[in-house]
């Protein structure tokens, strides 16, 4: 008699059935775009405000550097006092006062620049302002030694080395990147999805001894049979909750864009000034970062990516599972969850410090076989080039350990169920194993 | 008679506790066995055993002829003492789905479960929550769920605890219409009563050890005293007491009668044919009353414990 299919068809319709599922699954893609819209309608707002700056320039020197901005405006100041214009600065109640004295030289002038304002001014501001002075400045500063600055700007060479694998493959620092990426998104998915799910499971695991419909359960099915049911179907109802978000999310935003107008793409101005100013090669990255994606090895990752994210997800799976065997409501399942997570923090640290320094060093490949950190180190460094066959050797490790972890969980519920209403202690979960 | 079940010096550690030390049973076909104990004898670890929820460290279990197999369970019924069910699920699909965790396909599921809805009258309820069930509502369910695959073997653990009279009543007839229909019954509980009126056979768990076993009239005979109640119309109390304090074992007794007359517990040798004793007691007096004071279940239980 086999009773799975028969426990993960219930596990999953109860779960998908359930009101508060139904409600979280609608309501949070929801939550998500609105908060979206939210913020995009807020920095919209923001970016609307102009800010008046009047400049006070003595000097002389920046006459024509001061170019006014749909968001920044300058106003030239000139016949007055400082004090006077300070004054009528404050009174126009405008953004600030830059002050550029006339001074003996370029070094005291650098000195002596002030900017007065209502408050503190903001940051981004002061950085636009301070780099517009301090170019124009050295730019004098080169010409008073007698020296063109176009000619020093042509001089000037940028080096990037070529990088090249002994086989003959480009490699470049962007296809680095790339991977880095790869393996961090892969990575922090498989967290989300464990943070976010493995809960539900444990919960689903205390739901017969809570309603205490568990001896007449195990009297018709062994326990290992009804937690891998309970893992498999919990795991389906996760799925399928997170594509309807998925295929929500997109669907929203779509329609949110649009109907706002709002153009998810378009950042800060200063980023836009870094397009424009670069909007002839967008071309060559976009084909840059194309070939890159055809250098990595598609089929390897894609198989990869699939394996070990369900076998790390039902390893994670198991051991919420044992948790839930192990005790009797959820109050009591504090003390055991920061042993579960932990392995994951550290699988994500490793991944971000060790791998990307040295993807096929001692400690990334030691990592990439423990099976609680193998899905995101390995991951990692996939795309870094690992061979078949350690791939293949870490994918087994992980799914014995996730049938050992089913086995063990197993073990405890049988035991567990005999002793009603105690905490147990990991001193006497290891005792339980012996019965 | 073919026995169903045999269970053979079972033994079971739970660290240092020992939970049922060398225990057997054997289970007649057709009969109802009483399964008693105090609190923690070791009752429901036994019927655990049986039902495969935990394994026993030594000794054997035979269910209809075969040692104990996973595939058994689904001719075992059992009503755990710790009753619950799903509450969020509908009743109906509740039942389904544990009739097919017992082996039943989907359409024999459907049919029993008419039958025995019909049955119970509780056919309306197939859409209703458990958590909208009152208790004695959730136990008749439960009931039909420990009854639904025909099982072979019934096991109730206290199955009348959270019934009003009405409803344990119709649990009782239900279990001996059962038990007529050709199932076996073990029956665990701290009700004497329904001891007395259901149990063919008993065994008396206490501290691990089985120390009473057998059909529960021949231990009735063997716990007889052949002590009975006595009432007699005398003219001379004094003479009638003083003449039977001198032959027999004499304590004092009250049951209600309509008569004013003498009431005693009289213990009699066996050598004494109890007609010889009711000819004896004519010549002292009218006989109004005269029983045999045979132990309860109750008597019995309370006893074997307390010699124990």
């Amino acid at each position: 008699m086999n009773h799975l299919p028969l426990i993960i068809s219930r596990e999953y319709f109860t779960k998908v059935r359930n009101k508060s599922f139904i409600v979280m699954t609608f309501l949070s893609p929801l939550i998500f775009v609105g908060i979206f819209a939210l913020v995009a309608y807020l920095s919209s707002l923001n970016n609307d405000t102009v800010r008046t700056i009047s400049v006070l320039d003595e000097s002389g020197y920046f006459s024509n550097d001061f170019k006014s901005t749909p968001q920044l405006k300058y106003n030239l100041l000139s016949g007055v006092a400082l004090q006077e214009a300070k004054t009528i600065a404050e009174n126009a109640e405008i953004y600030g006062l830059l002050h550029i004295p006339k001074t003996q030289s370029l070094e005291q002038l650098a000195d002596q620049i002030t900017f007065y304002s209502e408050d503190s001014p903001s940051l981004s501001l002061m950085n636009d302002i301070n780099d517009l002075l301090e170019s124009k400045v050295n730019t004098l500063k080169l010409k008073e030694a007698g020296i063109d600055s176009e000619t020093i700007k042509n001089l000037h060479i940028n080096i990037s080395a070529n990088q090249e694998t002994f086989q003959g493959k480009e490699t470049s620092k962007l296809g680095s990147g790339l991977k880095l990426i790869f393996g961090g998104a892969a990575g922090y998915l498989l967290f989300m999805f464990i943070i976010i799910y493995g809960n539900m499971i444990m919960r689903s695991v205390i739901e017969e001894k809570t309603s205490r419909v568990i001896e007449v359960i195990i009297s018709s099915v062994k326990p290992r049979t009804l937690l891998l049911g309970k893992i498999f179907g919990t795991t389906l109802a996760g799925i399928t909750q997170f594509v309807v978000w998925v295929v929500l999310i997109l669907v929203l935003m779509t329609v949110v864009t649009s109907v706002f107008g709002i153009d998810p793409s378009a950042g800060s101005p200063s980023q836009q000034v870094i397009e424009n100013s670069v909007s002839g090669g967008t071309q060559q990255i976009l084909q840059d970062v194309i070939l890159e994606i055809n250098n990595l090895p598609i089929t390897n990752l894609v198989i990869m990516f699939i394996l070990f994210f369900v076998g790390g997800y039902l390893l994670y799976a198991s051991l919420y599972a044992s948790v839930g065997a192990a005790v009797d409501s959820e109050t009591d399942t504090q003390q055991f969850m920061m042993p579960i997570l932990m392995p994951l923090i550290l699988a994500v640290y490793v991944g971000f410090f060790t791998v990307i320094d040295n993807p096929h060093g001692t400690v990334s490949q030691v990592f990439s076989y423990i099976p609680f950190t193998s899905p995101v180190v390995m991951l990692m460094r996939i795309p870094f080039g690992v061979p078949l066959w350690q791939q293949i050797i870490s994918v087994v490790i992980l799914f014995a350990t996730f049938i050992a972890m089913v086995w063990f969980a197993a073990k405890i519920y049988r035991v567990g169920i005999l002793m009603y209403g105690k905490k147990p202690t990991y001193k006497e979960i290891f005792k339980w194993l012996k019965y | 008679m073919e026995k169903l079940l045999v269970v053979n010096n079972v033994s079971k550690t739970y660290g240092a506790y020992k939970a049922l030390n060398n225990a057997s049973i054997e289970v007649e076909k057709g009969s109802i066995f009483g399964l008693l104990g105090p609190n923690g004898a070791g009752k429901t670890t036994l019927i655990r055993i049986i039902n495969q929820i935990t394994m026993p460290d030594t000794g054997s279990v035979i269910l209809d002829g075969e040692p104990l197999q996973p595939h058994h369970i689904k001719y075992i019924g059992y009503l755990p003492e710790e009753r619950g069910l799903y509450k969020s699920m509908k009743v109906g699909e509740q039942v389904l789905y544990l009739a097919q965790l017992k082996g039943l396909s989907k359409q024999e599921a459907k049919k029993k479960i008419k039958y025995w809805f019909d049955r119970l009258e509780i056919g309306d309820w197939w859409d209703k929550k458990i958590q909208e069930l009152s208790k004695g509502m959730a136990q008749k369910i439960q009931f039909v769920v420990t009854v639904l695959h025909d099982p072979k073997l019934l096991i109730f653990d206290e199955p009348f605890s959270g019934f009003d009279p009405i409803n344990a009543n119709l649990i009782k007839d239900e279990i001996l219409h059962l038990r007529d229909n050709g199932a076996t019954v073990i029956f665990s509980t701290h009700r004497m009563e329904s001891v007395e009126e259901m149990c063919d056979h008993i065994a008396l768990i206490h501290k691990s050890n089985k120390i009473l076993d057998g059909k529960l009239l021949d231990i009735k005979r063997q716990y007889r005293s052949n002590t009975f109640e006595i009432g007699l119309i005398t003219p001379n109390h004094t003479a009638a007491t003083a003449a039977l304090k001198e032959k027999f074992e004499v304590l004092p007794a009250t049951f209600k009668s309509i008569n004013n007359e003498l009431q005693y517990k009289v213990q009699i040798p066996e050598s004494v044919a109890t007609n010889d004793f009711i000819s004896y007691l004519t010549t002292l007096g009218q006989v109004t009353h005269f029983v045999e004071l045979v132990p309860s279940a109750s008597d019995i239980f309370i006893e074997t414990i307390q010699k124990n």
